[in-house]
């Protein structure tokens, strides 16, 4: 099994939401986090003081897929949230030892 | 008091603005909470309700009596039955003035009482006003000392100084009014013996809660990480009610300023919403030339500018000289606010850069674009001589001397006898945790419900609930 870990522009969530459930991924957790790549962030200006505001809001997706799938997830990912602009994001996948559904106390695979 | 000699319609019409006036200061409230961080927020709003508490008192128990009783040789007024407005429910002062090019006009009279009330809420604005410099870092039991003294040694005298009009008795020598109305030898020096110019208090409100903006945080000191940490307004759209507020209630300060509902009161409404208007533009095009961006908080700055510097000049200029008014208050003030960084004096939400730069943009400019119709001495743009400049720049830096000389002084005094700082540790957790135990918002509270504090406790907890 592996964790696919993907941080994207805040725009371009439903566009992976929507390619993740068209290649029969079941769930995903969504948060919104903020940081920063070779993109750096941004200058703000209040009463003629300017600000560097080094953090940029970015979303972050999780999925756990099973070790088959992972490639197939990522690139599913890259695919939806590329715009070819600065910021774009990255994604990156990990092995993961152990799952279990909380409900049934299914593990591994079945858990998925 | 006659019945029959009080205008329902001006009276009733002073008495709304003097709500008005009221609901400017949480508007201010509002826009100095959006400007602070956002843990101080509680801190910058409850300074200007603890002013309106404060003043509200002091001004029924004594505060009247200082500014408007009986004068004392134009530099602050006294009457004994003033106290706690005990003579108050009978009597009736002048009330609208209409002045035209042959004088005055129409008066009318109004309710004491009323005229109390509506100069009431200019007190407890005005030393609101100069919370705004001291946000994030005064202790807020100074702050409330503060109040009561700034209140009684500054604004009260002043306020007599500025708006204690005695009117000339028929045959006896008038200096007020550029020399048409106002008796020379009684009433505030300011308005009666100067003459000076100042309808609604660009030089008792604005100078004066700037200049002791300044000598306050001269004695306080910096805020921790100014110039070094960025402090950033946590909410702008706080600021933008906020200022909308203002711009609403300012209606009331100045239009209620002529004390009636007149072709006069029209005349004042006009020139403060143009002025405002143009200020808002003169700060925008600053920002873009000089920034790149035009800024929401530009906009609400521009527009308290604008209304600040039209607040004396609203009753003495035609629309042009509004329009010059607010353009130059908008300029002027889109660089006073930028003074701080590079001086080094902490005025954390430039009231000194608005209020005093403002306020002295606009009690001056009555000497440069004040049209003869309503100034009687001309000024420059009129074929006058700098005479009434001159008039203007004696009131408006008489007022800045005294309120930023006196104010260091209580400044001082108070941070001898208790302290005006908060501890460091406060400062950089916030004051509305450490002193008011309170926060503003609760971030993140939502996922488990009532967020993370232990259940309530009820005070004291020696009560006992029998079961």
């Amino acid at each position: 099994m592996r964790l696919v870990t993907a941080v994207v522009k805040p725009f371009k969530l439903d566009e992976v939401k929507t390619a993740l459930e068209g290649i029969g991924v079941q769930g995903m957790t969504v948060s919104e986090v903020q940081g920063f790549g070779r993109q750096r962030g941004h200058t703000e200006v209040y009463r003629g003081a300017e600000y560097t505001v080094a953090f940029v809001p970015k979303v972050k997706v999780e999925v756990l897929v099973d070790e088959a799938d992972a490639t197939r997830v990522v690139d599913a990912i890259v695919a939806a949230a590329s715009t070819g602009a600065i910021g774009d994001g990255k994604v990156w996948s990990t092995p993961v030892d152990e799952v279990v559904r909380v409900r049934t106390g299914e593990r591994g695979a079945d858990a998925l | 008091m006659d019945p029959e000699l009080i205008d329902g319609a001006n009276a009733g019409f002073v008495m709304v603005c003097a709500f008005l006036v009221l609901l400017m200061i949480p508007g201010l409230a509002f826009f100095y909470g959006g400007m602070s961080r956002s843990k101080n927020v509680l801190n910058m709003i409850m300074m200007s309700f603890s002013a309106i508490a404060i003043v509200s008192v002091l001004w029924v128990l004594y505060g009247y009596s200082l500014a408007f009783g009986t004068d004392r040789n134009g530099l602050i007024g006294f009457s004994s039955g003033l106290l706690g407005l005990t003579d108050l429910t009978d009597n009736a002062v002048f009330g609208a003035v209409e002045a035209g090019a042959d004088g005055v006009v129409n008066t009318y009279l109004l309710p004491d009482m009323i005229f109390a009330g509506f100069q009431l809420m200019f007190a407890a604005l005005t030393v609101a006003l100069i919370s705004g410099a001291v946000a994030d870092r005064m202790k807020f039991g100074a702050w409330m000392a503060f109040v009561v003294l700034w209140a009684s040694v500054v604004y009260f005298p002043v306020a007599h100084w500025v708006f204690a009009f005695g009117v000339a008795e028929e045959g006896g020598e008038a200096a007020g009014f550029a020399n048409g109305f106002f008796a020379a030898d009684t009433g505030g020096w300011i308005v009666n013996r100067l003459g000076a110019l100042d309808l609604a208090g660009g030089t008792a409100v604005h100078i004066n809660a700037g200049a002791a903006a300044l000598a306050l945080v001269l004695v306080l000191g910096r805020r921790r990480g100014f110039r070094k940490e960025p402090m950033r307004p946590h909410n702008l759209p706080f600021v933008m009610l906020g200022a909308g507020l203002l711009w609403f209630g300012w209606f009331g300060f100045n239009v209620g300023s002529t004390l009636g509902a007149t072709a006069y009161s029209g005349l004042v409404l006009m020139n403060t919403q143009v002025a405002t208007a143009a200020a808002v533009l003169g700060w925008l095009a600053i920002e873009k030339l000089r920034d790149g961006h035009m800024t929401s908080l530009g906009a609400a700055s521009g527009a308290v500018a604008g209304l600040v510097a039209i607040t004396p000049a609203c009753g003495f200029v035609n629309a042009y000289g509004a329009i010059a008014i607010g353009l130059l208050s908008g300029i002027a003030c889109a660089f006073a606010v930028t003074l701080k960084n590079r001086l080094g004096y902490d005025d954390a939400l430039d009231v000194v850069g608005v209020h005093l730069v403002g306020g002295m943009v606009g009690t001056l400019m009555i000497g440069v674009v004040g049209d003869s119709t309503h100034t009687l001495t001309d000024s420059l743009f009129f074929g006058g001589s700098l005479g009434l400049l001159g008039t203007q720049a004696i009131a408006a830096f008489a007022v800045l001397a005294y309120s930023f000389a006196v104010t260091f002084v209580i400044a001082l005094l108070l941070k001898a006898v208790m302290g005006i700082r908060v501890a460091d540790e406060e400062e950089i957790t916030g004051i509305d945790q450490m002193t008011h135990a309170e926060t503003a918002y609760e971030i993140g509270g939502g996922i488990t419900g009532g967020g993370s504090a232990t259940p309530p406790v009820t005070r004291p907890s020696s009560v006992e609930v029998s079961s």
